[in-house]
């Protein structure tokens, strides 16, 4: 039996780079003016193109939350949306989230419940946490259950994320 | 004086010390790690099974924006068969065979990684195909013994036929466990820089000699010129154990385009680069007596491997250690299937054996009408029921007892469908665990600075068992200072060599290897103390000495001096290296645990849901309670996903896995979780290390 592969790729049918697109990230604080590949997405452009590599890629299409960011104060999957849809968007990441040496009460909480083995889907947990809190979402430990069964833990800390989570909820209150 | 320490070491519940980088993002995988002139290779992978390539076209590849380089079978260096610990033998890339779908039939070189991705869309293929292989069901009448491997693949005690025969009670059972995947949430990833004939690879690796190993062999160099590098691994659980195809294909890419590469496995092909769990079937039979006194036991297991290559399984490992019989046989045999090579995963082996060996005395408790747990009792091995030796420790009762007493095991309501809430059934069910303690040699050096800090380099790997943080526990337990004081250096062949992180043998092997180093070392600091004039301890007995405090202090005289001083007289750090080895092999060594459940589950539906879970594991002495319960509750989880959600499906008319992702594959979720509780058995293993650990 015969079979074969062709040519799926997507781009311009001439095989040039698409052009260049200008675009200004407003990223932890700081204003990044970039000329981005439109097919690069915001977590790719992030990791790659702008030096914080804190936000991770588990799967890049939307399956674990491993590249859970904050985009004009919502959780986003970065992986899912490309960076040229974010001009003047405002993005925090996890290496925005403390205050200099000072821990967000997440990510303390974090430390001391041990919510964290490997550490690679950490970052996105956190964000995904520190907006579930503010969503209002952090009542109960069922509640929290649900609305953190985005971010996919393998090292399977599920049970102090759900403690960390009520920590830094009660802490807020 | 007081002579007690604020921070004792082992056995402290210590936060995790590199948990401030993680929680910042600051910790570097391998994929963060950033060098000069960076390129991005990706993969184009045979849609295929079992095929021979008839036709590559890679001209539009080669040509599309920002590609440096295109390595495919036609102008790959060749390269010998790989040598252990390769996964696999067979290089892809070396001719034109298609052994399993995933396979790569191109490598793509380009400036960014959108470029080298969208080239990797413009390779064509065609191929010519064979029928293929995926599951057990299509060969199991010509499955094969495999012998080479690190464990026997038949055992037999007494005479289990004669034993089951004779048995007044008899259950057999079939149990089948579908394909899974480790998944890790890091996917492998490997980046390459060479610098003249010496090569750097920073790789998600468990094992990162190995990888030295493996690489330097099959690019004809002399190990030293190759270094590898792990700092932080994102996960593993046996998918970066052995050294896979990826690993050796970008180093040969880098060298080839002249630039560093970085290669990063996407999820997809995490299913079909770095191994999986194999399909395993498992036949039990139990023969008891009335009183529920074991007669014998037979488990025969057959299992996936890979068509072109072998790996050995041993899922009924357990089977012959857990009860006391006089009777035991197991064997394994093997299918061959045109996947990619199984591999280890959480937890090998009696992971998947002891679902089915407990599964069946389950039958047979509610056959006798025995409480499950009584039956375990009355079948308790005090020997290994397979070697006769001693075990080197066991508190496998104990762990029953707080077990039972935690979960409240005996005021449940026994017979089964007699609990209802609304729709659904409430069940409570329990099962014993065991797995084989691995011990594998390490080499740790421990030296401590003029300024009194310490500083542990070996080898290990930081997985996320808490490596960075209970090295040094074990070894300011010795040295008699503050864990504070105490930092690792850990995943670079530059430091001492250590084993693989995998096995849970890491606390043991180089705790042990850590700990054998900081005696030596705390040796040294004694006798420099008393043979220096300058100390307060000039001319005492070492043996009248000892470290406790961050000081050097006589027992009997009570006169001291800070450890630093005796280091900054000496004029330069003092430090010592040590290897440790297995030595003893005159007890059976295993963990064990009992690990007991309450489900919620449908009536109509059958769909099964975790209320709680408590387990209790006799593992020796824990290093520190905070990070080994977090590993524990994460064991539950995964018995989790291995009884109510994993499973890889395969299809083989397409010869292939099917939901190669996170959406169609289930992984538990933080829904999937109910109450979980982990408990350990105080217990001192004085045989298994040098720590009296025994596990993890
Ligand atoms: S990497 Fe974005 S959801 Fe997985
Ligand atoms: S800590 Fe390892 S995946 Fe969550």
């Amino acid at each position: 039996m015969a079979r074969s592969i062709g040519a799926p790729a997507i781009g311009p049918a001439d095989g040039a780079r698409p052009a260049g697109i200008q675009t200004t990230l407003r990223v932890n604080g700081s204003v990044r003016r970039l000329e981005l590949d439109p097919r690069a997405t915001l977590l790719d452009t992030l990791r790659e193109r702008l030096g914080l590599p804190g936000t991770k890629k588990g799967c890049d299409r939307g399956e674990c939350g491993a590249c859970t960011v904050h985009v004009n104060g919502r959780r986003i999957n970065a992986c899912m949306t490309l960076a040229v849809m974010h001009d003047g968007d405002e993005i925090v990441t996890i290496e925005g989230l403390a205050r200099g040496e000072e821990l967000h009460a997440v990510q303390a909480a974090f430390i001391e419940h041990d919510a964290l083995q490997c550490g690679y889907c950490t970052a996105g947990q956190i964000m995904s946490a520190v907006a579930c809190i503010g969503e209002g979402h952090a009542g109960s430990a069922d509640e929290i259950r649900e609305w953190m069964s985005g971010n996919l833990c393998r090292c399977s800390c599920y049970p102090q994320i759900v403690a960390a989570v009520q920590t830094a909820a009660q802490e807020r209150t | 004086m007081s002579t007690v320490l604020e921070r004792p070491g082992i056995g402290s519940p210590l936060d995790r010390r590199d948990g401030r980088v993680k929680v910042t993002g600051r910790a570097d995988y391998t994929a963060d790690v950033v060098v000069p002139d960076l390129k991005y290779g990706v993969f184009a992978t045979s849609p295929v099974t079992k095929a021979r390539i008839v036709e590559l076209d890679t001209v539009a590849a080669q040509r599309a924006p920002g590609v440096r380089y295109v390595m495919t079978h036609r102008n790959a260096p060749r390269v010998p068969p790989l040598g252990p610990p390769a996964a696999i033998a067979l290089l892809p890339l070396q001719n034109d065979r298609i052994r399993y779908e995933g396979q790569p039939i191109a490598l793509i070189v380009a400036d960014t990684l959108e470029d080298a991705t969208y080239a990797a869309g413009l390779v064509s293929a065609r191929f010519e195909t064979a029928p293929a292989r995926t599951e057990i069901a299509q060969g199991l009448a010509n499955a094969v013994k495999v012998e080479e491997g690190y464990d026997e693949p038949d055992t037999r005690t007494g005479d289990p036929e004669a034993g089951l025969r004779a048995s007044a009670v008899l259950v057999e059972h079939l149990y089948t466990i579908g394909y899974r995947h480790h998944n890790p949430m890091e996917p492998s990833a490997t980046t390459a820089v060479w610098d003249g004939d010496r090569l750097t690879l920073y790789d998600a690796t468990q094992y990162v000699y190995g990888v030295r190993g493996v690489v330097a062999q099959a690019l004809d160099l002399p190990p030293e010129n190759v270094r590898v590098v792990s700092h932080f691994l994102g996960g593993g659980f046996g998918s970066k154990g052995y050294v896979w195809p990826h690993q050796v294909l970008t180093a040969l890419a880098a060298r080839e385009a002249g630039c560093p590469v970085k290669l990063v496995l996407t999820r997809a092909q995490m299913y079909t680069s770095c191994g999986y769990q194999p399909e395993t079937r498992h036949a039990v039979a139990i023969g008891a007596d009335r009183d529920g006194t074991l007669r014998a036991i037979t488990h025969d297991v057959v299992y996936a491997n890979s068509a072109a290559e072998e790996f050995p399984e041993y899922a009924a490992a357990g089977t012959r250690s857990m009860y006391a019989c006089p009777s035991i046989a197991t064997t394994h045999r093997a299918v061959k299937v045109d996947l990619i090579n199984p591999t280890a995963m959480r937890a090998p082996n009696e992971g998947m054996g002891n679902f089915a060996l407990e599964s069946a005395l389950d039958e047979l408790a509610y056959a006798l009408n025995v409480d499950p747990l009584e039956l375990r009792l009355r079948n308790y091995a005090g020997r290994d029921p397979l070697t006769g030796k001693p075990f080197s420790s066991k508190k496998l009762r104990e762990a029953y007892a707080l077990g039972a007493e935690r979960f409240g095991w005996a005021a449940r309501p026994c017979a089964p469908r007699s609990l209802r809430e609304g729709d659904e059934l409430i069940g409570y069910g329990m099962a014993s665990a065991l797995m084989t303690t691995y011990r594998m040699p390490s080499t740790a050096r421990v030296e401590m600075a003029p300024d009194g800090t310490v500083t542990i380099a070996t080898a290990s790997h930081e997985i996320g068992t808490g490596v960075r943080t209970i090295m040094p526990q074990i070894a300011a337990d010795v040295l008699g200072v503050d864990p504070s004081v105490v930092t690792i250096e850990l995943g670079d062949t530059d430091l001492p060599e250590a084993a693989g992180t995998f096995g849970s043998a890491t606390t043991v092997g180089v705790g042990s290897a850590v700990s054998t180093a900081a005696t030596q070392l705390k040796e040294r600091l004694i006798a420099l103390a008393v043979a220096d004039p300058h100390s307060p301890l000039h001319g005492l007995a070492s043996t009248d000495v000892e470290l406790i405090g961050g000081e050097v202090r006589s027992r009997t005289t009570g006169r001291a001096e800070p450890c630093a001083g005796v280091v900054a007289r000496s004029g330069a750090a003092v430090r010592a290296e040590a290897t440790w080895s297995p030595s003893n092999d005159e007890y059976a060594m295993f963990g064990f645990g009992a690990v007991f459940v309450e489900v919620r589950v449908d009536a109509e539906l059958g769909l099964v849901r975790l209320r709680r879970c408590v387990g209790a594991y006799s593992a020796g002495r824990i290093v520190n309670p905070k990070t080994a319960a977090s590993q524990m509750t994460g064991a539950m989880i995964w018995g989790i996903g291995q009884a109510l959600l994993e499973r890889s499906e395969t299809d083989a008319n397409v010869g292939r896995f099917v939901s190669k992702n996170l959406a169609g594959y289930l992984l538990p979720v933080n829904a999937d979780v109910g109450e979980l509780e982990a408990h350990f058995v105080d217990e001192f293993d004085p045989h298994a290390s040098a720590i009296r650990a025994r596990h993890r």
